[in-house]
């Protein structure tokens, strides 16, 4: 469902950020993408929903390919896309239900709709009797709970998150992850980018994609996976 | 196009002092503008008034048969530069002397024969009234057998054509910067405006909003804020023209319809405003 062909991107100032990266999510997946902060995580994933074109190469995601899609066609992309991340992005003015009900709005869902759909992904993330909060009135993994619910609304074919847990503490985070690991097993793929290796070990049976100054030094679903002594260990380092 | 509506009158109620500040800019910018319009409207009555009194007058021989002279008037009545013909008799144009010379009452109270010439005193239609055109009807005056002598008073009429072309060229200079300087200040109010909501755009994309669906509340905010500011700017202007029509100088304001003129161009500046300033804003992120 997500597919990157030999992609590089490169940008005029630093230079290459993602260099022949090939890896496939496939649908249902729980895919994790780790490395260290820099390795090409978050560029990947803003190529993911198309906000910036690979330097040379191919994404595909969903029947959509970077080397055909027209600005136009970028918006109906990202509807099938739900995207979270480390900083939340809520509208400070809005309420949490105003928040999640933004992402139908401005997709021209029909105004009928939009409460019975707000309040189940609020339900769903354990928040329903929250929805009229600011999102200065709550914790930051509330907040964080709020952005998947506005990722979910649109019934998304995958999720994308990026360092979703970046900004929480421990517990929060846990939580966060479970409810990941809940949305993925009601068949949503998560494409999930962390540098934090506590969480991908605690899901095991995941898809692994690591990332290291732009390269895949390790993929999982790869057929023979590469003898401990080349997949460099999981070991984790400041940010 | 409700949620549209709601999102426009939302921007309003969410930043009011920003609102408020693009309004007061937007309409002090059409303030000044509007200062220069009623000068201009002003300046440009004043010289309709006095080209009103471009006249070619056609002085006739004596004895010229009336019949003739009608037959004249109509004729000349049909040329396309003429608006009206009137026939002065000999009687008339002393009585008229009488009447205007009033320091030469006694010249003309002792007179045992009456000295001026009948004349036909051709007035000239709106836009026809220079010099170059005078002298195209003066010409065809002198070419029937009746006509002694025309005059138009050429002196003034080519003074009053130059101080029209200066006025035109001013007008267009300094119109044509006010405007500009208006564009500017507006465009600059409504992208601070974009920037100050730039989270909201960036999330708006996020969730799939097509371009063309975040850039409409903005052009409704910035038609809606330039319609207010060309209201409110209409005010101010009408304020000063109160003050000195009363102490100054008499005055004319605005006809209607150049004051809905000025709030349509105040919408419109506001409009491509925020266009320019969305497109940029959606371009670079």
């Amino acid at each position: 469902m997500i597919k990157f062909a030999d992609v590089t991107k490169e940008y005029p100032k630093t230079g290459a950020a993602l260099q022949g990266v090939s890896f496939h999510v496939r649908r249902g997946e729980f895919a994790f993408l780790t490395g260290h902060s820099g390795a090409g995580k978050s560029t990947a994933l803003r190529l993911t929903y198309l906000a910036e074109h690979p330097t040379s190469g191919e994404v595909r995601v969903s029947g959509f390919s970077t080397g055909r899609v027209g600005g136009r066609e970028i918006p109906l992309l990202r509807r099938k896309l739900g995207i979270i991340f480390q900083d939340f992005r809520l509208l400070e003015d809005r309420t949490a239900e105003e928040n999640v009900a933004f992402a139908l709005e401005v997709t021209g869902t029909r105004r009928s709709q939009i409460g019975p759909k707000v309040m189940r992904v609020l339900t769903q993330v354990g928040l329903a009797a929250k929805a009229g909060q600011y999102p200065r009135e709550l914790s930051g993994g509330e907040q964080q709970r709020v952005a998947i619910a506005r990722a979910l609304v649109n019934d998304p074919l995958v999720l994308l998150a990026d360092e979703p847990t970046g900004n929480l503490d421990e517990r929060a985070t846990r939580g966060v992850v479970q409810l990941l690991r809940d949305i993925n097993a009601a068949g949503t793929a998560v494409l999930m980018a962390t540098h934090d290796l506590d969480i991908v070990k605690g899901l095991t049976g995941a898809h692994l994609v690591e990332l290291q100054h732009g390269r895949v030094v390790y993929d999982s679903s790869e057929e023979t996976p590469p003898p401990p002594e080349e997949a460099p260990p999981l070991e984790e380092e400041a940010p | 196009m409700r949620l549209i509506l709601r999102e426009t009158l939302l921007a309003f109620r969410r930043a009011p002092l920003l609102s408020a500040l693009s309004v007061t800019t937007i309409a002090f910018s059409l303030f000044v503008f509007g200062l220069f319009g009623l000068v201009a409207v002003n300046i440009r009555r004043t010289m309709g008034a006095v080209a009103e009194r471009v006249e070619v007058v056609a002085y006739l021989k004596r004895g010229t048969p009336i019949e003739t002279i009608t037959t004249a008037v109509r004729d000349i009545e049909s040329f396309p530069e003429v608006d009206s013909v009137e026939h002065v008799t000999e009687a008339e144009a002393l009585a008229r002397a009488r009447r205007e010379l009033r320091e030469f009452q006694d010249i003309f109270q002792d007179l045992e024969a009456n000295p001026l010439p009948a004349s036909l005193d051709v007035r000239l239609k709106l836009g026809f009234r220079d010099a170059a055109h005078a002298e195209v009807v003066a010409q065809r005056l002198r070419t029937f057998s009746f006509v002694d002598e025309v005059r138009y008073g050429q002196d003034w009429v080519e003074k009053l054509d130059r101080m029209r072309t200066i006025a035109g060229a001013v007008g267009l200079v300094i119109g044509g910067a006010f405007a500009l300087v208006a564009v500017i200040i507006i465009g600059t109010t409504i992208r601070m405006a974009v920037l100050q909501r730039s989270r909201e755009i960036a999330i708006m994309r996020l969730v799939g909003a097509t371009d063309g669906f975040i850039r409409l509340p903005f052009l409704l905010e910035g038609l809606l804020k330039g319609v207010l500011g060309g209201v409110v700017a209409l005010g101010l202007s009408w304020a000063a023209w109160m003050a000195i029509d009363r102490y100054l100088l008499r005055a004319d304001f605005f006809t209607s319809s150049q004051a809905l003129l000025g709030i349509a161009a105040g919408g419109l500046i506001g409009l491509a405003g925020s266009l320019v300033s969305v497109g940029r804003h959606l371009r670079n992120v």
